[in-house]
């Protein structure tokens, strides 16, 4: 014992070193994947189907007055727009996934996997085949408010669900996942009723696309950004806690209802931000923080960050590859998200089970 | 008395349905080991979890004069502290991590190294202190729970509440855990109560056993008094004989199961 005590200091060093060790490698990373977005956001504002050569581009991003008239549209009102939406899109679906995955304790819990997407796409769907949507809202508003109205209101629900008296978190998974079915089905529905013109723009909104991008959407992302992240980093110790299961967390002193409930809210915002703008991407809210959690652990202070930055360099990547894939064709954003994500993240999952 | 930790008609359950029905208990003071005893679905975990908030409870429930029942969940947490019966599967935090954790989300102005070395004396006293930088993943059965109870000692509540902390355990962590309960408990000033099924190690370790049935109190007091050949026919339906070994141990000899 005496011993023990003599060498309990030592000990405390030797296990503080190797702690702040991880802490610094896990800076390390938050780092990495933050320069890693930068350079995919660069990467896609180079990347388009008109021949702008990169060095133009860049130019043209420091010094607008050395572009034609053409270029600068092209530079400032299409590529740059496109590409910061892509960053916050994907920066915001991956935020509201780690929080999704923690806040209902499964790794299947994402914005895409619960019915938030295919709430925001009924409303869309509402707002372009039938015309219904909020008064006095017209114009190129109807339908990413209306998008955003349902997407808010499914996560309310959840909510709700999760509100009720003895509703498990498990129960709030199954309640998202009917949801899913049920506005899939309502969408049909309005497809079915349809003009073949309206079928078309719904089908194209349902894809998920960064065409849609202008500068008021990717400014109302961000701010939208701007204001949920701050909340999320502080109840990121919470958040952590809550990974030992509520009794613990609540037995630690953690509200856990009432991290759910602003957890959830900001989810709201952040998926129904996101998906009114650009439609559906699926993946990204899943595979995000998949990635931020295989490269640094459950440590909320850093999963929260890297969830945000590799959900933001992932769409940006995807971006690019929309462009590229086919040559002269800018596919659909959303349909590039799986194709990019899914060997990503398998290759991920086969690394980390090997190590 | 200062500290102590008063039950009186405490009503808690699920959906309406009580399963503890006014439960009151003799005042428990600091520095006090209390085993919780009863067959399955007596309502030792539904006590628990009601004592530390997780459930609504309605009755009186006093801490050193202080309403328990009436206060926040930080201030209660920080006061009473929880041990649920086991840590969840799949979680990527280290040993260390979820100490810290728990000491963060406390609020405690407490700088980070002197959070480190908190956990880490902790770890040392229950000898996993090679442990801290694993994985809960990479862990034993064993191992978890003595993460698990080593999270709970770290925040030095006044009252700690350990749902079968030694279900995982071997023999021997089993007898160490308990003697490390007993150990807290002296040296801190602590109330511990312990939910067991195992009648000889509550009797070992504890100052005094509530033998809980059907939501109610069947027996309180000194082991000796608690677990009796009466009380186990009637609580457990077992003929049983309760006698002292060489040592003076009491030990719980079942014959038979009575139908």
């Amino acid at each position: 014992m005496e011993q023990a005590e003599v060498n309990a200091p030592a000990a405390a060093a030797d296990i503080g070193a190797q702690y702040r060790a991880v802490v610094a490698r896990r800076a390390a990373i938050v780092a990495g994947l933050a320069l890693v977005s930068v350079v995919a956001l660069l990467f896609d504002v180079i990347t388009g189907p008109s021949s702008l050569s990169a060095v133009t581009v860049l130019q043209g991003l420091f010094q607008p007055d050395a572009l034609s008239p053409s270029q600068s549209a092209i530079v400032w009102q299409v590529r740059l727009p496109y590409a910061l939406m892509a960053v916050l899109v994907g920066a915001a679906l991956s935020l509201a996934g780690a929080e999704m995955q923690t806040i209902l304790n499964n790794a299947l819990a994402s914005p895409f996997t619960l019915g938030v997407s295919s709430a925001a796409s009924f409303g869309a769907s509402l707002a372009i085949v039938l015309g219904v949507g909020i008064p006095f809202l017209g114009g190129d508003w109807l339908v990413p408010v209306n998008a955003f109205v349902f997407a808010f209101g499914s996560v309310l629900l959840l909510q709700a669900m999760a509100r009720l008296r003895g509703a498990g978190v498990e129960t709030i998974v199954l309640f998202g996942i009917a949801l899913v079915f049920a506005f899939n089905a309502l969408i049909a529905l309005v497809q079915f009723v349809s003009s073949q013109e309206a079928l078309q723009q719904l089908v194209f909104w349902t894809m998920g696309s960064l065409s849609r991008a202008t500068w008021s959407s990717v400014g109302v992302l961000a701010v939208v950004l701007a204001l949920c992240a701050p909340f999320s980093m502080r109840a990121a110790s919470a958040m952590t806690a809550l990974r030992l299961g509520e009794d613990r967390a609540q037995s630690f002193g953690v509200d856990v209802r009432r991290l759910r409930f602003f957890s959830m809210l900001r989810v709201s915002l952040l998926a129904g931000a996101s998906v009114a703008f650009v439609g559906a991407i699926g993946f990204i809210g899943l595979v995000g923080p998949h990635i931020a959690r295989l490269l640094l652990g459950e440590d909320h202070r850093f999963l929260l960050p890297a969830s945000l930055l590799s959900g933001a360099a992932l769409m940006s990547l995807a971006s690019v590859a929309s462009k590229l894939l086919v040559p002269g064709v800018l596919m659909p954003v959303g349909i590039v998200t799986a194709m990019i994500g899914v060997p990503v993240f398998l290759l991920l999952i086969f690394r980390g089970s090997r190590a | 008395m200062s500290g102590q930790l008063s039950i009186e008609a405490l009503t808690a359950g699920y959906h309406d349905a009580p399963v503890i029905k006014a439960l009151s208990l003799p005042a428990l003071s600091p520095g006090e080991v209390i085993s919780l005893v009863g067959p399955n679905a007596a309502g030792k975990s539904t006590l628990m979890r009601a004592l530390a908030g997780l459930l609504p409870a309605t009755g009186r429930l006093h801490l050193g004069g202080q309403d328990v029942l009436a206060m926040g969940i930080a201030q209660r947490a920080s006061l009473v502290t929880y041990m649920p019966q086991a840590l969840p599967q799949g979680v990527g935090l280290s040993v260390l991590e979820t100490l810290l954790s728990a000491l963060e989300v406390a609020e405690l102005d407490l700088s980070e190294q002197a959070r480190i070395a908190r956990a880490v004396s902790v770890l040392e006293r229950l000898g996993v202190a090679k442990l801290a930088m694993r994985r809960l993943d990479e862990l034993s059965g064993g191992q978890r729970q003595l993460a698990a109870l080593a999270q709970a000692l770290v925040r030095t509540p006044r009252v700690l509440l350990l749902d079968e902390p030694t279900s995982a355990l071997d023999l021997h962590y089993q007898l160490r855990v308990l003697d490390l309960a007993r150990e807290t408990a002296r040296e801190q000033g602590m109330i511990v109560m312990i939910v067991l099924h195992d009648l000889q190690a509550a009797a070992r370790v504890s100052d005094r056993v509530a033998v809980l049935s059907q939501g109610a109190i069947d027996a309180f007091g000194a082991p000796e008094d608690a677990i009796t050949p009466e009380v186990l026919a009637r609580v457990y339906h077992v003929s049983a004989r309760v006698e002292r070994c060489a040592r003076g141990r009491l030990q719980v000899i079942v014959d038979d199961v009575l139908r």
